[in-house]
């Protein structure tokens, strides 16, 4: 008896601290008290969210390491922030070590929940949405990682953002599986990163689904290492509702997978139905910039054992019309501008490939032509992201 | 023995002089700005002397800067307070080397029915492990300002510098964002007090009272932006190094956006010349640059300087009316860029 109260007793003091459980509950004053818990907490701690939804009028911020904020289900405690009064977003996030879980992020005036510089977040059956649907008066991003290391968004849905759903940016080692993108224009982005899964996701009724880019101009750049693999991709001809100047404007409506200036990038396993200018597009950055350091062409850019359903069927791009008559009505699954190198298809389906030899060419110059894979390309493997330890034991 | 008594006398009366009108002040608390936590009142600190935040302790110094943030309209009175037998050193970029134990304090206030009025007093403490960032906010009678962690919202009614009436939902950031603003590579930092920044007549009481080593090497100031007689393009940069760079700074909060708006920057795309936006959403407002040269009207930097909105409105906090004055600066350097 006693040798087990000394050894539970040892045990004890070697825990760091002990971690508390500080619960708000949806009400009055809940900006203040929300915002006071957050800022409060210590490392170890868990804030937990009521059932309800809490009326907020300003954005959220937390930065305090390893800090759980849970809800009671993205449909029971909801963060509104209709009556938001300012803030670049409703919640941010600076802190390392942060779990966010099980809540949702409604009507923020900018983006949903934004972590900069946070490692190791994980991001667990969020809801970030805009509920009246898809508007250009809509936040940027929902779920918006960016300049992390160790990142995991997994079984959350993000609906309505006037960018992308699930954006994460200038980060490395990065897992986004099995969550719902619907309505975005852009389901989910990776950009200016390094080593990303994307798996397992249902991407439908976005601009275009799945996004991998890469940008000048910027402090972390030369995206590489992107599977997208075993998604269901499927009718995302949500006219675009970008607001014009951002990048995710000139995406065509009807792109299921769209990868742009990134190397090393695979689209394998992924079922692509109902996209109508396209069910893949392997494109360069078109615009002019002003950075020695960017390379704006795709570079090996594999494809293979996807299953694709119909696409092509209404180009959403100038000439789009005239272009489909040309190939019998409809483009082909596959759309390449023909720039960069190594882009390998392992697929029985037709490549339209425009032929251009320059970046930044006018599409006047195109020279397209109808390609078809040989089927024989061998891509090196990708190596499986594997996020610390301590990301996946948070969630137990 | 008449002398002997009278000089007694003299030392009685000295005494009494010295002590009748007011008791002995408390010098400021050094104890209380170094130890851990958070104290829930500003006076536990000692920075003045008077309930109401006016009168400075011995050792607190009011300050002045060349250019400085916009915050609707708020009167800004700034102190610094530097542990007595201390000094601060500036920095090869002329940035101030605060001693641990040092203090920045900054009240906000308006001019209300004639009266003026504190509505918060922030704090920067430098303590052993960092700075840390806590705002108090001052009750109606102006007897002692609180800490509110979480930041408020007060209603106020002023009148601006033009005579217009203005009614505000003004804000009292809460402790993150003043980290937000005052971040460098993720750790707390103070913002206006660089050798460039401080007035002349600041560096000089700053030298005078031993409380800034001599600097080592000239530090060329910025100018104030709301001085014409200075360079437009000078005026310009130093707005937008006061109010735009504390996030917009490759180390900042801003760091991802790849707009840069140092004093320093030299690449004009950093700068925002014919930058494409990046993560801006609607605040890009349908234009295609940060600026566009010539054409301040189809310029995001001013769309989102002179909007209102959150998630649009730039700086993203403290900030719920246009800055006039630096709008219409900003759009003539802009407009005067080579197309």
């Amino acid at each position: 008896m006693i040798r087990t109260l000394l050894a539970a007793t040892a045990l004890c003091c070697t825990m760091p601290a002990f971690a508390k459980t500080i619960t708000i509950e949806a009400g009055a004053d809940a900006q203040e008290r929300l915002q006071e818990a957050l800022i409060l907490a210590e490392p170890g701690d868990i804030v937990e969210l009521g059932i309800g939804t809490f009326e907020l009028t300003d954005g959220l911020s937390l930065d305090v390491d390893r800090v759980i904020v849970r809800g009671a289900g993205m449909d029971k405690s909801i963060l509104s922030f209709a009556g938001q009064l300012g803030a670049g977003e409703g919640l941010l996030v600076t802190s390392d070590d942060v779990v966010l879980r099980d809540f949702a992020v409604e009507d923020s005036k900018g983006d949903g929940i934004k972590s900069k510089g946070a490692d190791r977040i994980v991001y667990h059956a969020i809801r970030v949405e805009w509920t009246g649907g898809p508007k250009a008066t809509n936040g940027a991003y929902g779920i918006y990682p960016v300049e992390g290391s160790d990142i995991l968004v997994q079984d959350s849905v993000v609906r309505g953002a006037s960018d992308a759903g699930i954006y994460v940016g200038q980060s490395k080692n990065i897992i986004v599986r099995r969550n719902t993108a619907i309505e975005n224009v852009a389901g989910i982005e990776i950009e200016n990163s390094f080593d990303a899964e994307v798996t397992e996701n249902l991407v439908t009724e976005n601009t275009g689904g799945i996004l991998v880019f890469d940008l000048p101009n910027l402090p972390q750049m030369g995206g590489h290492n992107v599977l997208v693999a075993r998604n269901a991709i499927i009718n995302n001809n949500t006219d675009n509702f970008a607001p014009e100047g951002n990048i995710v404007a000139s995406v065509p409506a009807g792109t299921g997978v769209m990868v742009m200036a990134n190397r090393n990038v695979q689209v394998v396993e992924n079922a692509m139905i109902n996209n109508g200018t396209t069910n893949v597009m392997v494109v360069a950055y078109t615009q002019k910039f002003d950075d020695a350091n960017y390379d704006p062409t795709p570079r090996d850019v594999y494809i293979a054992d996807n299953v694709y359903g119909r696409a092509g069927f209404a180009p959403d791009f100038d000439g789009g019309k005239q272009l489909a008559a040309a190939f019998g009505g409809a483009l082909p699954a596959i759309v390449y501008d023909g720039l960069g190198k190594g882009l390998i298809v392992n697929d029985a389906v037709a490549i339209l490939n425009l032929g251009l030899t320059k970046v930044g060419q006018a599409p006047t110059e195109a020279k397209p032509s109808l390609d078809k894979p040989s089927g024989a390309g061998e891509a090196v493997a990708l190596s499986p992201i594997v996020l610390p330890a301590s990301m996946e034991a948070a969630l137990k | 023995m008449r002398t002997f008594l009278a000089a007694i006398a003299l030392c009685v009366a000295g005494f009494a002089v010295s002590a009748a009108p007011t008791k002995r002040l408390a010098p400021v608390a050094d104890a209380v700005i170094m130890a851990d936590g958070m104290p829930k009142k500003l006076s536990e600190f000692g920075f003045f002397t008077d309930a109401a935040g006016w009168k400075p302790n011995k050792g607190v110094e009011l300050y002045r800067l060349n250019s400085a943030l916009f915050t609707d309209y708020a009167e800004k009175y700034r102190y610094i307070y530097v542990p007595a037998g201390q000094q601060a050193v500036a920095d090869g970029d002329g940035r101030l080397e605060f001693p641990v134990g040092s203090a920045l304090i900054k009240s906000f206030g308006y001019k209300i029915d004639g009266k003026d009025r504190l509505l918060e007093t922030r704090l920067l403490l430098h303590r052993a492990d960092g700075w840390i960032a806590l705002p108090y906010v001052w009750n109606a009678e102006q007897t002692e300002a609180t800490l509110k962690v979480a930041g408020t919202r007060l209603p106020v009614r002023f009148t601006d510098p033009s005579g217009t009436a203005r009614d505000i939902s003004y804000a009292v950031p809460n402790k993150n964002q003043c980290k937000e603003c005052h971040s460098l590579s993720n750790a707390v930092v103070p913002i206006g007090p660089k050798m460039r920044n401080l007035t002349h007549d600041t560096l000089d009481m700053l030298l005078s009272n031993a409380m800034l080593e001599q600097p080592s090497r000239d530090h060329p100031p910025i100018p104030d932006f709301g001085n014409t007689a200075m360079p437009l393009e000078n005026r310009a940069r130093a707005y937008l190094d006061i109010n735009c760079a504390h996030c917009h700074n490759r180390q900042g909060s801003a760091s991802n956006s790849g707009l840069f708006l140092t004093y320093e920057e030299e690449s004009p795309v950093h700068l925002g010349v014919g930058k494409r936006p990046v993560a801006a959403g609607r605040g890009s407002g349908g234009f295609a640059f940060a600026i566009a040269p010539g054409e301040p009207d189809k310029s995001i930097m001013m769309h989102r300087l002179k909007s209102l909105e959150p998630g649009v409105a730039m700086p993203e906090v403290g900030r719920s009316l246009v800055h006039e004055e630096g709008a219409a600066l900003l759009s003539e350097w802009i407009a005067e860029m080579d197309k």
